[in-house]
């Protein structure tokens, strides 16, 4: 057809002109159009129909001769004309248009729909608070019963301990657990060089050298070693649960699951979880040990505590219970990260958006509550002097 | 086959090679589509059909072959000088590919606002036509593709994939999972957009209802090669074997029957 032919140049531009009839008897009114009535070439003519007038209130004639390209845009926008000369009282006749064209404006106009209903009304502030706080309510109920379906499988699971799908357990720990060595070995390793050497200058300043393998210890093994370490889990793997589930959810899969008569949470969630419970710990413990020797290192450098020193006094700082305190966090921290991880996963809805959004609201959450745990965990270690 | 280029076709494809690894996809394959007509690619599934598409749309580079569009050169263009391009092509994924998080108005109004300077008010305007152009009623637009079924979700893709008012169409499965009335709504659709529109459409089918409906010709395309090339009734009266087996296999024979009857 000719279009596919047809190339076009800056002269072939959409136009309209308005001629005013001489003769004051008919009082007609005439517009030419001309050019490429196109997508491409529509948009100054748009811009300038808003500011144009049509004189007169009688007929109009319009000469649609002159138009060398039309496609549904740009018919589109001569029905608008038409139709808006139309809602005047004004009657309109389309002359000299090429019947291909006139098809395809008969075909527009014919599609025309009733203008959409205007939006509604903004919500007023109140409102807004309202629904955001009923939207928080639900989300905590719908993890509350995440949790309590997840605990029943855990509990029939450990109950049939045959029947846990251990290959995945497997699989997890491997990604969630020793994939993770590298970098939470370097961070820890670096925070513990970064304790020891703010720690220096003030014990140096007390002659007090060698406490800081007190220092470095304590901080690393009952604190800052699972803190850090359940951070880098969650924002590694808490994501990742919760990216997998969310796909898995828009490609129905989680919904094949079901059908097949799989809990997708005995599938998805509980291997997750164990692995991560058993995979923290372990790490934590990985962490405990880099931490350590970057404080040794840094200490052997800054203060000249030697190796041997600094083990000696670490012996004697680090007791038993300050080393499981660090370690029994651990768990609870991995639990959190699976199940918010996961919880999130589930609640992505049916855009490539919305796992974006609950990815991170994963992330954030996990890091939130991993920290507020560790707050009462501190409370509860102090009521029992631990 | 001739390896001489074809001045007048919209897609013109000489002499293609596609390769996934050691696996040979297209050997040596020519052909051209002709202005305003409606051409179908059909063959078994993994024959390299959707591939071919792939290819033509530059998603995919060919091992050698020369594949024209519009008269100009599409294997190893670069992506500014594919833009005029891609322009004037409109493209139907086979499970819709809407994006997502937007309403179906707005995945027609994006494409729009992309490629053209015009008001908010005429984008959301002409989109709300194009999507009653493929026979939506006036609410979908408002919708997100997931609230939506899955032929009301291949009406939408085709209303983005006009969105530009293209004058090449390429339709990946137009009726593929669709029940027999929507896949008979969008043959007539088809159709009727290539009269109105004066569109050329080149679409990957296994539907043969749509072939004999809506293709003036089709391209069996099997073991690498095309196998035939030519009207539904050129075709039927072939005697290679798999153009055999493919039109006279029991589906076949029905929707032929079923066309004879018509005529």
């Amino acid at each position: 057809m000719e279009r596919v032919a047809e190339t076009m140049t800056d002269e072939q531009i959409a136009q309209l002109v308005i001629e005013t009839d001489t003769a004051p008897a008919t009082a007609a009114l005439s517009l030419r159009c001309a050019g490429a009535w196109i997508v491409q070439e529509i948009a100054q003519l748009e811009r300038r129909l808003e500011a144009l007038s049509m004189p007169g209130d009688g007929n109009v004639v319009i000469d649609g001769s002159a138009i060398s390209a039309l496609d549904t845009s740009g018919a589109w926008l001569l029905h608008r004309i038409i139709r808006k000369l139309e809602q005047r009282g004004r009657s309109v006749e389309i002359n000299g248009l090429r019947p291909e064209f006139s098809a395809l404006l008969q075909l527009v106009a014919s599609s025309a729909t009733a203008p959409e209903n205007p939006l509604p009304p903004a919500p007023s502030l109140l409102a807004r608070i309202g629904r955001h706080s009923w939207r928080h309510l639900l989300e905590l109920s719908g993890m509350l019963s995440f949790i309590g379906e997840c605990a029943i499988i855990l509990l029939h699971s450990l109950a049939r301990p045959h029947r846990i799908r251990w290959r995945p357990v497997l699989h997890n720990l491997q990604t969630a657990g020793f994939e993770a060595l590298p970098i939470t070995g370097l961070l820890s390793f670096l925070m513990g060089v970064v304790i020891a050497y703010q720690g220096a200058d003030q014990l140096q300043r007390f002659g007090a050298n060698v406490f800081i393998a007190d220092l470095v210890g304590l901080t690393m093994l009952r604190e800052l070693s699972p803190l850090l370490t359940a951070i880098i889990v969650a924002g590694r793997s808490g994501s990742a649960y919760a990216a997998q589930i969310g796909t898995m959810k828009i490609t129905e899969e989680i919904d094949a699951l079901r059908t097949i008569g799989v809990r997708p949470q005995e599938l998805l969630v509980l291997p997750k979880m164990l692995a991560l419970i058993i995979a923290l710990p372990l790490l934590t413990v990985y962490t405990d040990a880099t931490g350590v020797l970057g404080g040794m290192i840094m200490a052997r450098a800054k203060l000249g505590v030697s190796f041997d020193v600094f083990l000696d006094r670490l012996g004697d700082a680090v007791s038993l219970s300050s080393f499981l305190t660090g370690i029994c966090k651990a768990p609870v921290f991995a639990a959190i990260i699976a199940l918010v991880g996961c919880h999130q996963g589930f609640q992505v809805t049916d855009s490539a958006d919305s796992v974006g959004r609950q990815t991170t609201v994963s992330v954030v959450q996990s890091i939130f509550l991993v920290i507020v745990a560790d707050a009462l965990f501190s409370i509860a270690f102090n009521w029992l002097k631990i | 086959m001739e390896q001489t280029q074809d001045a007048g076709a919209v897609v013109d494809i000489r002499g293609l090679n596609t390769r996934f690894g050691r696996n040979v996809v297209h050997d040596n394959v020519s052909l051209s589509v002709h202005p305003g007509e409606i051409f179908a690619l059909v063959g078994s599934s993994g024959c390299g059909k959707s591939t071919l598409l792939r290819t033509i749309i530059m998603l995919l580079q060919p091992v050698s072959g020369s594949i024209r569009v519009f008269g100009q050169e599409v294997v190893g263009l670069r992506d500014e000088e594919a833009l005029p391009l891609r322009r004037r092509w409109g493209v139907m994924f086979e499970r819709g590919a809407l994006f997502s998080s937007l309403t179906v108005a707005e995945n027609v109004g994006m494409v729009l606002r992309e490629h053209t300077q015009l008001s908010a008010r005429l984008v959301a305007e002409v989109a709300t036509m194009k999507i009653a152009l493929t026979g939506l009623p006036a609410d979908a637009g408002a919708k997100y593709p997931s609230e939506l079924s899955g032929g009301m979700r291949k009406r939408a893709a085709l209303a983005r994939a006009i969105a530009l008012d293209p004058e090449l169409l390429f339709l990946d499965e137009p009726t593929a999972g669709l029940d027999p009335l929507s896949a008979s709504g969008i043959d007539e659709l088809v159709r009727s957009l290539r009269d109105a529109l004066g569109l050329t459409i080149m679409m990957v089918t296994h539907d043969l209802d749509l072939l004999w409906r809506a293709a003036d010709r089709v391209a069996v395309l099997g073991e690498g090669h095309i196998l035939g090339i030519g009207t539904m009734t050129e075709l039927s009266r072939s005697d290679h074997p798999i153009i055999r087996e493919y039109f006279y296999g029991p589906r076949g024979r029905a929707a032929r029957e079923q066309a004879w009857k018509k005529k």
